[in-house]
């Protein structure tokens, strides 16, 4: 089944037919040149008045009468059997309505759940965890990655390996292809554990009534939450809601019914009222995910024609009681090679579990790669950005390389690099670098949607997606307000609710991808029904009518027309609906996604303290439906590479487990004085892959970031920085001042 | 005894505020107990001080006021408007304004005046709330980003922020806003370094600094042009 369709797709400089096979109900691609009325207009969000004043409802803000307060006893040790939990004492608490103990015999990380109160305000329930009282008793226990790999080693897991079997892939003969290269580069890297720092903590208000939980989750995942708990609780998943109307931050860390959103549920249920549990920022960097340390050995060889022969990543890290330490992703994609042999190993420790993190994996290899790539060109007396230019494959990212050179100022930069403002005997070195990235966010089949039209003129779009700050109403809103012909304001979505139409998890920049074709299908479905309408009134057939400027009209006759108003106000009834979903992506034009970063550095060699100065991001991003808020997901993802390459570090203390920065301020995060100078470029690619061609973005803007920083600061003094992140100290010791 | 905001962090250059003894902080509160500068009124509160919150302090008059460990109830003046809450001496000024009286604009991210989140006008100026015992607010002007506008009336503020996109999730944006509103009150003719410093303590995770920067001289265009209407004092 299904209908054949030839359209243009490609980028400028290459736009091509090809040929989509279209399933039954799916609307036309939109193609190059495509002339938009709505998209590609800088739109404030429609929501941005609501978030600007205060009055946007996050879950954290939900008030219910007789709303109880959660808090959570974590355990002050790293690894311990409990033996007992005494909750006599904060039962006796002068507002305590509830305490219960979390199921589990033995802790494995300074932080997890124990036991958790309800009381009547939230210093009574945090004040009660004190008179709860547990016997513990305490087990060896390692934090430390290189520790935890030897033999003798405390055990996390029984008697399990701390040390997970390597994933290994090997395509051609390395061994052969480093024996032949013209150069070869060796060197090891490592990164630290980075924590999300999203600003709404993790938690929940639960709320139940008769059988049915209803919950208000600060999560990226609605229907993921409503799943987790109707298994735990075992109740079918229609007698579950979960509600997300506003999100504070999640960067992959909000996937699923965490213990606090469990535990917040058998509260309520056990105090017979509803219980608001939001976590503590202590508790929300120990325990609520982070980004795997690694340690990256890299070796990398190329011919002295500069293109690489021979990759060999050897890679370990540790997402403490968790997995995911995995950094390969740019290794196999980024830059061609013939010899590519990896090994990937899983270290455990007795600490929070790793949860994904905004591009997971790629940030870290894309640092390494990069790095090395800087390194390596360095050998083979070749300009870096030619380097790079030589050894790409793919047409978007070279035309990408051309206008961030440009934009940049490459060619002057690298001639006449200013090294030391102020002269030699200056304190201030510049450097610059360019990085690589890749990334995949096409979205996938799954979300449905409905498209409503009401006989006041008004319409409505409904999915059960979540914006996570991207500003998903908005795009949505904007892509079926294109379809109907309709302006922006006549158009409100409504999202982050299970009683909506199924959606899938924000995560893997899939959100705008995955959700805007199912919206689209749905408001073409209904721009039918309405032209069935208006198709008498105008005297013509259905299929010969076109919904533009707010009017239904014959196409090539546009003097006949009758207003969207006019057409709406005959909807039999109320208002009438379409349904619409996100089919597979077909084959089209591309299915990858290449950008590019440019940056310019300036270190103090006295202090060793890094400014950013300048970024300049080219991205592919297919369709941008909305220039302004995709600038700020750009914008965004290079200030938080600036944070994991300059400042984001998770310690552990080793004798007690414990984090010793559990902080916003020990824990330290960019801030406005960090941000530099951002020029963002988008290169627009008609991917046709769907019926929107829209591409997700917030991990592609964010993959080189770190890279191209870290790179530029290792220009800056002369000296690779292979360990993150680039402290002052670190500086210092590259050269050699301390 | 220093006010709160005059050691907040990324509030480089401010003149400290003039010593106040009825703005007892929480930050004042655990910089006391090091400090040897602390006053007499300010180690009084500290000895006496346990875990439910028991403390004594000077008011406004300099007499010394024992409060606790039960709630008490008294009177802030937020937004313009006298309200009655009741609360214990260890809740803060985010507390009663978020758990109490359902002002939920003002977020906690950090609870412990590093992130901005909290920040509302003191008589005019930025502070971080979770730093303010709600005790110690009394008599004073207090102005939350519901009272600065509201979604059909926005201040300039506000409004650029919307413009240009000056907010993702938006959790830190009510901080945000309140830093820039105080700054352009103070200096409404700022340029981009005042600006920068003066939400240099605003952090948001999901980097949105570049709009929050542009939307900022927006505003102060407006500012400089004419005081806009719905400001805080």
């Amino acid at each position: 089944m299904g209908r054949q369709v030839t359209l243009k797709f490609g980028f400028a400089g290459d736009v091509r037919d090809v040929t989509v096979v279209l399933p039954d109900g799916e609307p036309i691609p939109w193609q190059w040149g495509e002339r938009f009325s709505v998209l590609r207009k800088e739109t404030p969000r429609i929501d941005g008045p609501l978030k600007a004043t205060g009055s946007a409802r996050y879950s954290y803000d939900i008030q219910m009468p007789g709303m109880l307060y959660g808090a959570i006893l974590r355990s002050p040790y790293a690894h311990a059997m409990v033996r007992s939990v005494d909750l006599s004492g904060a039962r006796q608490q002068s507002g305590v309505i509830a305490a219960l103990r979390v199921e589990d015999n033995e802790v494995r990380f300074a932080g997890q759940e124990v036991a958790a109160v309800a009381a009547v305000s939230p210093e009574v329930a945090t004040h009660a965890l004190r008179h709860i009282k547990v016997e513990y008793t305490p087990l060896p226990f390692v934090v430390d990655t290189d520790q935890a790999m030897a033999a003798e080693a405390p055990k996390v897991f029984g008697n399990r390996s701390n040390l997970a079997d390597p994933r290994v892939t090997s395509v051609g003969d390395v061994t052969r292809a480093f024996s032949e290269a013209a150069a070869v580069h060796e060197a090891l890297y490592t990164t630290p554990v980075q924590t999300h720092v999203s600003l709404e903590t993790h938690g929940a208000v639960a709320s139940w009534k008769d059988d049915e939980l209803t919950v208000w989750c600060s999560t990226q995942g609605v229907f993921a939450v409503r799943d987790d708990l109707s298994v735990l609780f075992e109740l079918p998943p229609d007698k579950v809601r979960v509600i997300t109307e506003y999100l504070g931050g999640g960067f992959g860390s909000k996937f699923g019914a965490g213990a606090e959103v469990v535990i917040a549920a058998r509260l309520a249920r056990l105090a017979g009222a509803p219980v608001k549990l939001m976590l503590p920022r202590g508790a929300e960097h120990v325990a609520t995910g982070n980004r795997p340390s690694s340690s990256q050995r890299v070796k990398l060889g190329a011919g002295a024609d500069g293109k690489l022969t021979a990759i060999e990543l050897t890679s370990h890290g540790s997402g403490g009681i968790g997995g995911g330490s995995g950094v390969s992703g740019p290794y196999r994609s980024v830059y061609p090679c013939a010899n590519v042999h990896i090994e990937e190993r899983d270290v455990y420790l007795n600490a929070g579990p790793s949860s994904p993190m905004r591009a997971p994996g790629w940030v870290q290899g894309t640092f390494t790669l990069e790095l090395a790539m800087d390194e390596l060109a360095r050998k083979l007396k070749l300009d870096r950005l030619e380097f790079r230019r030589g050894n790409n494959l793919n047409p978007v990212r070279a035309a990408e390389f051309e206008l961030g050179a440009q934009r940049f100022g490459w060619a002057e930069k690298s001639a006449v690099v200013v090294k030391s403002p102020g002269g030699r005997s200056g304190h201030l070195r510049r450097g610059i670098a360019v990085a690589s990235c890749a990334w995949h966010s096409l979205g996938g089949s799954g979300p449905e949607a409905i498209a409503v039209a009401r006989r006041d003129g008004r319409f409505e779009v409904r999915v059960g997606t979540q914006d996570i700050g991207t500003g998903t109403r908005t795009v949505l809103a904007m892509v079926a307000a294109e379809e109907l012909g309709m302006p922006l304001g006549a158009v409100t979505s409504q999202i982050g609710d299970t009683r909506f139409p199924f959606s899938v998890p924000s995560g893997g920049s899939s959100t705008s991808p995955s959700d805007s074709p199912a919206i689209r299908q749905a408001a073409a479905h209904l721009k039918q029904k309405l032209f069935r309408i208006a198709a008498p009134m105008l005297g013509a057939e259905p299929g010969d009518l076109e919904a533009r400027d707010a009017t239904i009209r014959v196409r090539f006759e546009p003097a006949r027309a009758v207003a969207m108003a006019e057409v709406c106000r005959r909807i039999p009834g109320d208002s009438i609906s379409a349904e619409g979903e996100r089919v597979p992506n077909y084959q089209g034009f591309r299915n990858d996604q290449a950008g590019c970063q440019f940056a310019e550095v300036e270190v103090d060699i006295e202090t060793g303290v890094v400014r950013v100065l300048k970024v300049v991001a080219v991205h592919d991003a297919g369709l941008i439906i909305d220039p302004l808020t995709a600038r700020s997901q750009v914008n965004g993802g290079v200030i938080m590479g600036i944070g994991f390459a300059l400042f984001e570090n998770r310690r552990l203390d080793p004798q007690t487990g414990l984090m010793v920065n559990p902080t916003m301020d020990d824990y330290k995060l960019p801030g406005p004085l960090d941000t530099p100078d951002i020029d963002v470029t988008f290169v627009e690619v008609a991917n046709g892959v769907t019926n929107t061609g829209v591409i997700g973005l917030g991990e592609a803007a964010h993959v080189c970031s770190t890279a191209v920083v870290a790179c530029a600061v290792s220009d800056a003094v002369g000296v690779p920085m292979r360990d993150l992140p680039i402290t002052p100290d670190r500086v210092l010791a590259a050269l050699g001042k301390v | 005894m220093k006010s709160d905001d005059s050691d907040k962090p990324g509030k480089p250059g401010k003149p400290a505020r003039q010593p106040t003894p009825a703005t007892l902080t929480r930050r004042a509160f655990i910089k006391g107990a090091g400090a040897a500068a602390a006053t007499v009124a300010s180690l009084g509160a500290i000895a006496s001080a346990d875990a439910a919150g028991e403390a004594d302090a000077a008011n406004s008059n300099g007499v010394i006021e024992r409060l606790g460990p039960d709630a008490q109830t008294f009177e802030l003046n937020i937004n313009a408007k006298m309200m009655q809450v009741t609360a214990e001496p260890r809740v803060t000024l985010l507390g009663v304004l978020r758990d109490q009286l359902g002002l939920t604009g003002t977020k906690l991210v950090c609870d412990r005046g590093a992130c901005g989140a909290c920040t509302v006008h003191l008589d005019g100026r930025p502070v971080t709330s979770c730093m303010v015992l709600a005790s110690r607010a009394r008599g004073h002007q207090i102005t939350t980003i519901e009272g600065l506008g509201t979604p059909g009336r926005m201040h300039p503020v506000q409004s650029a922020f919307v413009a240009n996109d000056a907010l993702q999730c938006g959790f830190c944006t009510p901080g945000m806003v309140m830093s820039v509103a105080a700054e352009l009150n103070r200096n409404p003719a700022a340029g981009l370094d005042d600006i920068k410093h003066a939400v240099a303590g605003n952090i948001c995770r999901c980097g949105t600094y570049p709009h929050v920067f542009k939307a900022a001289l927006q505003a102060a265009g407006f500012k400089t042009r004419g005081r806009p209407p719905g400001g805080s004092a």
